[in-house]
């Protein structure tokens, strides 16, 4: 049976995602391959690569050419403000979200959220989203047969507060079959989508759960290419986080990268 | 505020994936003013991959200052009040890869300046975000003076200025890959 997991869309291309015509071992091989290279070079790489051909999606939608350094204008040092009028209290807990509990495990993930020399990103928006226990998105395009948890939508959103912590109570998350290649299986995660001080700080990225044994198999993960850098992705489980017979915690502390902005008394306070 | 030098090794990124459609894009996201705003511009696209196919499934995120070059401060922009500038917009493409924002023509944040509207691109496939800036057409003198666009050659300038078409909507592909591969931007002290 083929996992209509990936994408409804015909590819025009011979090799995509769509084909996943190729095993768990070739990909090994070649994701190998890379990281031998890598290690070769001695070079620091602390993101993905977007010119990784392990994750097969990317062969086409990856730029050729370098991104251009340019020095950040008036609008690049600034980011748009979110309020309570964009979210509500409510929305950081997805466990009761649609009247009643959803199946799986609770968690609790919290962390803070800082820039490049350590300042808290305050009072911006964290959005969330994720698979639910079983696996399955609430996602037109998610094929996978896995039961659709009635009361879970997976999708979270809150503010960090003045420290720049976050916090989300939700269910973990299984791991899901993807048709990149024969037998493919992502790791379970929770997708971050994070604003700054400055909108070049935007990001969106995925957070990992301790020991996963799909991290070797997954060129999405292996697409960061240092060890040291892609472990930065992977939650700690956290006692002090777990609630008495009612959670499990973890902490995921998220570094933006480096504001360009020169920060001014008004800024610290406002 | 002491300036701290240490720098912290920034968390890496990673491709938005396929499922965001139920959880990032939101009811008027592409509308950063009112259709019935004076002023409404139609800025619209198309996102295409490395064979100059149309990619169904990329979003898209603009922050731009308003008209008189003013960057707004105000929050709103998840839960639209139709009166309150925000500056920010954002769209999942349709499944012909085309998007479609309204909103103002931008005006230069300091005299004299080139304006520009900052785009940010996501798409399953993508490793990680990309930036470009959609240049506005029209004060040639200003796209002149423009360090970023001096330093590029012709051809690639051209995949950073808009074009304006006869109703006066704002034209502006991106193209992720090719002969035509849109110029994405990286900063210096960010990566």
């Amino acid at each position: 049976m083929t996992v209509e997991n990936d994408d409804t869309f015909e590819p025009l291309y011979a090799k995509g995602a769509d084909d996943a015509k190729d095993t768990q071992a070739q990909l090994i091989d070649e994701m190998a391959r890379i990281s031998t290279q890598h290690e070769a070079s001695g070079t620091v790489e602390n993101q993905p690569r977007l010119d990784y051909a392990p994750y097969r999606s990317s062969i086409l939608r990856h730029p050729t050419k370098d991104p251009r350094h340019t020095d950040p204008e008036t609008i690049e040092l600034h980011a748009p403000a979110f309020g309570q009028r964009d979210v509500h209290s409510l929305e950081s807990d997805l466990t009761i979200q649609d009247g009643g509990e959803p199946i799986g495990e609770r968690i609790r993930i919290s962390g803070r959220i800082v820039d490049g020399s350590g300042r808290p990103v305050r009072n911006q928006l964290v959005e969330i989203w994720q698979a639910n226990a079983a696996g399955r998105y609430i996602h037109k395009r998610d094929q996978h047969p896995a039961p659709i948890d009635p009361n879970f939508t997976g999708v979270g959103r809150c503010l960090t507060g003045d420290d720049g912590s976050y916090s989300f109570v939700t269910i973990k998350p299984g791991p899901y079959p993807w048709k990149n290649h024969l037998n493919a299986w992502r790791p379970a995660h929770v997708h971050f989508s994070l604003f700054g001080t400055d909108f070049t700080q935007r990001m969106i990225t995925q957070m990992y759960f301790p020991g996963d044994p799909l991290f070797a198999l997954d060129p999405i993960y292996q697409s960061i290419v240092d060890p040291k850098a892609r472990d930065r992705l992977v939650a700690t489980y956290d006692h002090d986080l777990s609630e008495h017979e009612w959670l499990l915690g973890y902490r995921w502390d998220i570094v933006l990268s480096g504001s360009n902005r020169t920060w001014t008394e008004d800024d610290s306070n406002d | 505020m002491t300036e701290n030098t240490e720098r912290l090794v920034p968390t890496p990124g990673q491709t938005i994936g396929p499922f965001y459609g139920y959880a990032l894009p939101y009811e008027g996201g592409e509308f950063l003013v009112p259709l019935s705003h004076p002023n409404a511009v139609r800025l619209q696209g198309t996102v295409y991959d490395g064979h100059g196919a149309t990619i169904p499934d990329a979003m898209l995120e603009i922050w731009q200052a308003d008209e008189n070059g003013r960057v707004s401060k105000e929050p709103g922009s998840l839960k639209r009040d139709g009166y309150t500038f925000t500056g920010f917009g954002r769209v999942a493409v349709d499944n012909a890869g085309h998007y479609d924002f309204t909103t103002v023509n931008p005006g230069p944040t300091e005299a004299g300046k080139a304006p520009f509207i900052l785009m940010t691109v996501f798409g399953r496939g993508l490793l990680n975000r990309l930036f470009t800036r959609i240049y506005l057409p029209e004060d040639t003198e200003a796209l002149g003076n423009d360090p970023l666009l001096s330093s590029l050659s012709e051809e690639e300038r051209s995949t950073l200025i808009a074009q304006r078409l006869e109703d006066g909507s704002l034209r502006f592909d991106v193209h992720l890959q090719g002969e035509h591969e849109t110029v994405f931007l990286s900063y210096r002290g960010l990566e």
